[in-house]
């Protein structure tokens, strides 16, 4: 499914009519634009010893915008650790993002208060808790959908083929949001599948849809609508978004091991933020001085999260005692005690 | 005062939990209708309905996992793992996500889960049904490892681990399911969750059990008394935290120390014991802390458990050991 095609003509597709104003999609790319930028920035300052790893989304932008801008205040979503894209759609602070990979803290947002879990760093251990979410949602009577986001890697995992059981059964209201950038680090998806992923879901006896994760709009239609399908009570979908991992898989990998620099031309032509932008330009939806306004919007972010990230303080030493439990535990009780007095001896103690 | 047994006193915990907060859940394979392969869960379903008493696919991650987002929305499930060796597939989401989550959240979001899991051998089971996995859940930060040994405790304890705000691994010693004890549900007030309790004065050695094991050293310190050793025994009741303090006032006045449990011995309870107690009590010991536990290979068939198992005779044979130093 796709609404925009590589040069940016706009497709229709009448069973995902969208009706968006210029204005809406000129948002979309900028987000998209802004994302991007972020991610570069944080590679930056991965490589200047800021932070100890950095997973980029390069390539990844309309997927996770398009599904980000789906969501509302009812959702509630469940991810990987390269959903930057759809942690800034649920308004996480980008600073806010780094201190994971920083290595500040373990988890970096409030999930309540973004509707977002924070990074979950075991391929597809969070595709249960998504499922399990929904089927308290369904208990609650609310209105609202989990999106769960995983990649093509994640599809292997036992957990992410039990989550399918488990909502498909229960007819929970959950999306599984698959975006195959067509690498688990350096393995194709050839070493997971033997068939085209969304139709996985057909097994499992729920819906599932392939879709162009290059397309802002597309990806948007699709995930809102399959969205609206597991809030009216209609059980899970299954997204495919094919998109590409422009980037190595982290900061620690070196993709020209496994992949050819003629693969990464040819994604390259496809790019999702180019896409879009020609398509804005030829329709007349955007002008120069939106595309100049956005670019220095832009760099105005990359200046903030170099500065925020770089005054990132550390957490005081206790701090590894601390929410491991909520309530008093002797073991740990003592050892805190004992590591405060021991800090407590040397002079430059905090 | 009717006599319970430890399974019906498990059911009546559960019952008492179930009506106590509309948000506490049910769940595992054939707890429903069936009631559980060993009917911990009989009538539950029946009288809180499948929603909140929930068969689940035969999936124990998947089982664990989505207890970890209902709890993720508010909810308290109580997990039932059908036997201990099938804890494993389900070993990630126990250790790495349920653990952790918060820590991985700093304190945000809680997870008053708790895991049941019958545990142990010396019922004739096939293969991965006689398991003693405590020491790796006891290792992992952020749970709470328990297991009653009596009915009352196994009242108690069901209900205050599913009060609790942090994940409760419950070990339900499966072999004393039918073991019965005359209480009444409800009256008096529980011992805090995570202490030992003295099941047996004595003056000459302290002997430390838990869950199937504290009916093992009953038995042996009643078998000293007739050679006139006076044991005492400690119900840990609690692994993590371990209450090493009434451990250690017991050993203060005895000097001597037997742990006795099922799982290996290796980097077991009775090892953590033997260190903890040899740091506080090393003026005090008149013997090294013996261990008298599960051998440390995989747990043999039925018709050698006896042999694995440690029993009265094992038992008193440490005891006569530590007295002779």
């Amino acid at each position: 499914m796709r609404l925009l095609d590589a040069e940016g003509h706009r497709v229709e597709d009448p069973r995902w009519a969208l009706d968006l104003s210029a204005e809406e999609e000129r948002s979309l790319y900028r987000d998209m634009v802004l994302v991007r930028r972020f991610d570069a920035e944080a590679t930056t300052l991965q490589r200047q010893g800021e932070l100890g790893l950095w997973a980029s989304l390069l390539g990844q932008e309309a997927a996770q915008i398009g599904a980000g801008r789906a969501l509302d205040l009812r959702d509630f979503v469940f991810s990987s650790y390269r959903e930057h894209g759809i942690a800034w759609c649920r308004g996480v602070d980008p600073v806010g993002m780094l201190g994971f990979w920083r290595g500040t803290a373990h988890g970096c947002w409030d999930p309540y208060h973004a509707g977002m879990a924070n990074y979950q760093v075991v391929v597809g251990g969070h595709a249960l808790h998504g499922v399990g979410y929904a089927l308290g949602m369904q208990r609650d009577g609310a209105d609202g959908a989990v999106l769960v986001c995983f990649g093509d890697g994640a599809t292997s995992q036992g957990d992410v083929n039990e989550a399918f059981t488990f909502a498909s059964v229960y007819g929970a209201p959950v999306v599984f949001y698959c975006q195959n950038n067509q690498w688990a680090i350096s393995e194709p998806l050839e070493r997971q599948t033997r068939v085209p992923l969304y139709r996985r879901a057909l097994g499992f006896g729920f819906p599932g849809i392939q879709v162009d994760g290059n397309d802002v709009l597309a990806c948007l239609a699709v995930a809102r609508g399959a969205l609206e399908h597991a809030r009216s009570g209609a059980g899970p979908v299954l997204i495919e978004a094919v998109t590409y991992r422009m980037a190595p898989h982290t900061t620690s990998d070196d993709a020209t091991r496994y992949r050819s620099a003629d693969e990464a031309e040819e994604w390259a032509a496809k790019d999702p933020v180019a896409r879009m932008r020609a398509y804005l330009e030829r329709t007349g939806r955007a002008d120069a001085g939106f595309f100049k306004e956005v670019d220095e919007e832009a760099e105005t972010l990359a200046l903030r999260v170099r500065g925020g990230c770089r005054a990132m303080p550390d957490p005081p030493p206790t701090a590894i005692f601390d929410h491991v439990y909520a309530g008093p535990h002797t073991l740990l009780d003592a050892q805190r005690e004992e590591f405060t007095a021991f800090q407590a001896q040397f002079e430059d103690a905090p | 005062m009717a006599a319970t047994t430890l399974a019906q006193a498990l059911n009546l915990g559960l019952r008492k939990a179930l009506e106590g907060d509309r948000k506490v859940l049910v769940m595992g394979e054939d707890v429903g209708r069936l009631g559980g392969v060993f009917r911990i869960t009989d009538g539950l379903h029946k009288d809180f309905g499948e929603d909140r008493v929930v068969d689940t696919p035969l999936a124990e991650s998947g089982i664990v996992g989505t207890a970890v987002g209902l709890a993720f929305r508010g909810y308290r499930p109580v997990c039932e793992i059908q036997f201990d060796g099938f804890a494993y597939p389900a070993f990630d989401q126990i250790v790495s996500q349920l653990a952790k989550i918060r820590t991985r959240t700093r304190g945000r979001v809680t997870m008053p889960v708790v895991v049941r899991i019958p545990y142990g051998g010396g019922i004739g089971a096939v293969e991965h049904h006689s398991e003693s996995p405590e020491a790796y859940f006891a290792h992992t930060a952020g749970l709470r490892v328990v297991s009653p040994a009596s009915p009352a405790d196994a009242y108690w304890m069901i209900q205050q681990s599913v009060a609790c705000d942090d994940p409760v691994i419950f070990l339900e010693p499966k072999r004393r399911y039918w073991d019965r004890e005359e209480f009444e549900p409800g009256a008096g007030a529980p011992l805090a969750l995570h202490a030992a309790r003295v099941a047996r004065p004595g003056r000459d050695v302290t002997l430390v059990g838990y869950g199937p094991t504290v009916r093992v050293c009953l038995d042996a310190a009643a078998a000293a008394a007739q050679e006139g050793h006076s044991a005492e025994v400690i119900d840990l009741r609690s692994l993590s935290p371990l209450d090493t303090d009434t451990v250690a006032r017991s050993v203060a006045r005895t000097g001597r120390l037997v742990v006795v449990h099922e799982a290996p011995g290796f980097l077991g309870p009775g090892a953590e014991l033997a260190a903890s107690i040899g740091e506080r009590c090393f003026y005090s010991l008149q013997a090294p802390t013996l261990r008298v536990t599960g051998y440390d290979t995989p747990y043999p068939p039925s018709r050698l458990e006896n042999a694995y198992l440690p029993d009265l005779e094992r038992v008193l044979d440490a005891v006569h050991h530590s007295l002779a130093y």
